[in-house]
């Protein structure tokens, strides 16, 4: 090698690694670029002014626990006990928690030296300490107090309305009413509501020990008082994830029932017609381009909210898919194959059966069973959309706001969901098609 | 010796015979129990799925073309004003599309490093590797909605929850794609850098990535198509964009048709245009490596 092809191989190699050392510093700096446009394009920098954090505390500590309301209605003076203030959480008449007592003044032990006494005349009196003993009296619909006007951050106060927050519980006191809200971990009635004979008995003596309510027996009774119960609506809720697998379930195996025939007629090799081929995979185009939301909205004019709606958006959706795989699927079958079933004399139909179809199923099945499992997340947005399964449900619950142990739940549940689908799409694969990924 | 196979020849193509017949009846029987058991599915569940729904199929039927039709009967007699509207909607398909590059950016940035910390051979702790694999399962397995929903409520209203809740799902759909490439990397490279005393990062970013990059960016295009379609969903929901004026613009009903009208075709471009660009350029990556 002389020393002048020497010289330009060295200067090809620099130029080379130049321009690796372009490229390598360039694509972060685009990378970069681009994320500080939608760091301003997104407002990102105006969020911290937008986020609530409260409710994110609000959110997270609702989420694992439960509050108890005491409210006294200053109007009649009656004194009612729920949980999560809800009518149906509500503690039958005659029975209470056991951490209030007293008949003609009822002390609420909050916890903590954090004591609540509701006294005659809708007169309240708040024992916290390190604090003057707080003494509110309600007077129509204004509020009268001992309150100084210098008032810590977890007070806030005005004679209409005065709310008091510990660590222990929360109290508000308006005119109308007052209420103590006392915290406690856990799901409560998550499997018995308070009405239930069932609720705050063990688990060995319901399914062993006499029975509870004399007039059923025990395991049927308590499945029964579960199945039913209201506060967490266990019924509604099995029936709404049902609703969502079945959404697709039907809508990915409709699709793949559809776009098998059509596939083939988008097939070079099997449909000879040029102008039906264009125009099935235009067919395909289009329905997948119109996409599961425009579908969604376009149906669910026509067939209202509920599960055959999202049933028949997945289908339409996913046949433009399928009919696409399927169709590439059936331009790559081996042409030995047929020719080999084909020197034995088979006919056309025989042909399809013993040489394309046999190479065909593993792709089908693999790609039918994938879309299952993705198909379950898209179902639960489109119920969410059009009305319809678990998407719906947490939605709901979510735009209610106050509920966020339920919405804890439904989270879990539609997780669960998800993995099980995910679980059983990967062992059908494994059982019909013998191949484990 | 030859008197036995002699005899027993003509027994032993029998029982041959007679066995395989007996596994195709068997076989035949499986299969026909199969599809009778698919086929009770799909018309008990139809029918469970008309009867809950609230208008019933049949009924509803011959109204399906009814909506379209308004919407495009509507949007053919303004037709004039078609361009200004979707000129005014620009920006919120703008918002759509950047909710899916910035969330397919960033989840497969998360994907790569949760795949490489989650894959033999390759793990940084390779005690950590079933840590690694379960997050990122459950990455996956979340609906982009579930964190949608609980993120607007914090966050309020905007493209920031939908970008979270598409990065998250996606980083975790990206990881399991590519681990299953990243597990079959020639660790030669590998081994040869970190007997130069390469770090971790060096080993991956020289001796990893250049091997996968291919299929790495072939399945974030596909998943970029998917995101768009995803982030567009989300706006209905209350994130911003596209979907967001789409419901807006529906809730209007008749009169506002050719707002929905532009919409509809703004969005179905874009899906169309993104689907024909990243396959084009998925094609290209992939027939690079095969020749």
């Amino acid at each position: 090698m002389t020393t002048i092809e020497l010289d330009t191989t060295k200067l090809r190699a620099d130029r080379l690694f130049q321009r690796k050392r372009l490229v390598g510093f360039a694509i972060p700096a685009v990378i970069l670029a681009y994320l500080t446009y939608i760091f301003f394009a997104f407002d990102l920098p105006g969020l911290a002014g937008r986020a609530n954090m409260d409710n994110a505390v609000t959110l997270v500590s609702d989420s694992w626990s439960h509050k108890v309301h005491v409210t006294r209605d200053n109007r009649s003076g009656e004194i009612s006990y729920a949980v999560e203030g809800e009518r149906k959480g509500r503690y039958p008449e005659g029975a209470r928690p056991a951490w209030v007592t007293g008949d003609e003044v009822i002390t609420i032990d909050l916890g903590g030296d954090h004591i609540v006494r509701y006294l005659p005349e809708n007169r309240t009196e708040i024992e916290i300490p390190n604090f003057p003993l707080i003494e509110v009296r309600a007077e129509g619909r204004s509020l009268v107090t001992n309150l100084p006007d210098d008032l810590p951050g977890w007070i806030s106060a005005s004679n209409r309305r005065i709310g008091i927050t510990t660590p222990e519980g929360r109290i508000t006191l308006t005119g109308a009413r007052t209420e103590v809200f006392n915290y406690f971990p856990g799901w409560e009635l998550f499997w018995f509501t308070l009405d239930s004979p069932y609720h705050g008995q063990s688990l060995s003596k319901i399914l062993f020990g006499e029975r509870v309510d004399p007039a059923r027996p025990n395991i049927s009774g308590a499945m029964s008082d579960w199945w039913n119960n209201a506060m967490w609506r266990h019924k509604d809720v099995a029936w709404a994830i049902g609703e969502t697998i079945l959404m697709a379930f039907l809508g990915t195996m409709g699709a793949a029932i559809i776009a098998l025939p059509l596939g083939f007629l988008a097939a070079k090799r099997f449909s000879p017609i040029m102008l039906l081929r264009a125009a099935t995979r235009r067919l395909f185009d289009f329905v997948r381009g119109v996409d599961a939301l425009i579908w969604t909205v376009v149906l669910a004019r026509a067939f209202g909210p509920g599960p055959l709606t999202g049933a028949l958006a997945i289908l339409i959706t996913d046949t433009g898919t399928f009919g696409k795989i399927f169709s590439e699927a059936l331009e790559n079958v081996d042409q030995k194959q047929i020719e080999g079933v084909s020197s034995t004399g088979a006919k056309p139909l025989q042909r399809y059966r013993f040489g394309v179809i046999p190479q065909l199923v593993p792709v089908l099945l693999a790609q039918i069973l994938y879309f299952l499992e993705s198909n379950t997340r898209s179902a639960t947005i489109i119920g969410a959309i059009t009305g319809g399964g678990i998407g719906l449900m947490l939605t709901q619950a979510i735009q209610t706001q106050k509920d966020w142990e339920e919405v804890a739940y439904y989270i879990v549940l539609i997780i669960a969901m998800v993995m099980f689908m995910d679980w059983l799409s990967g062992w059908l694969r494994g059982k019909l098609i013998g191949r484990k990924d | 010796m030859a008197d036995i196979s002699l005899s027993g020849a003509p027994q032993s193509v029998q029982t041959i015979q007679s066995s395989y017949m007996a596994q195709v009846q068997r076989r035949r029987l499986y299969s026909g129990l199969t599809l009778l058991i698919f086929v009770i599915l799909m018309v008990s569940g139809f029918n469970i799925a008309d009867d809950r729904n609230a208008g019933g199929f049949w009924n509803g039927l011959h109204q399906v073309g009814d909506y379209p039709a308004d919407v495009l009967s509507e949007a053919w007699e303004k037709r004039a004003d078609l361009p200004a509207l979707m000129a005014r909607y620009f920006p919120a398909l703008i918002e759509t599309v950047n909710i899916a590059a910035v969330s397919t950016l960033i989840g497969a940035i998360g994907g790569l490093f949760l795949s490489l910390l989650g894959t033999r051979g390759l793990a940084k702790w390779p005690r950590l590797i079933p840590l690694f694999r379960r997050i990122s399962d459950i990455m996956r397995a979340v609906p982009e909605i579930v964190i949608a929903l609980v993120l607007i409520f914090v966050l309020g209203g905007g493209p920031v929850p939908a970008m979270i809740a598409i990065a998250i799902h996606t980083a975790g759909a990206l990881a399991k794609m590519f681990s299953e490439v990243s597990e079959n990397t020639d660790l030669k490279a590998v081994e040869g850098l970190s007997s130069t005393g390469a770090t971790w990062l060096q080993r991956m970013l020289l001796g990893v990535l250049p091997q996968v990059a291919p299929n790495y960016v072939s399945y974030t295009l596909l998943r970029f198509e998917i995101n768009i379609r995803a982030s567009a969903i989300l706006g209905f929901v209350g994130a911003g964009g596209l979907g967001y004026e789409l419901r807006n613009a529906m809730a209007w009903g008749p009169g506002r048709f050719d707002e929905a009208a532009a919409i509809f075709i703004l969005l179905f471009g874009t899906i169309v245009f993104f689907d024909q660009v990243s396959s084009r350029y998925r094609n290209r990556l992939t027939d690079g490596q095969t020749h």
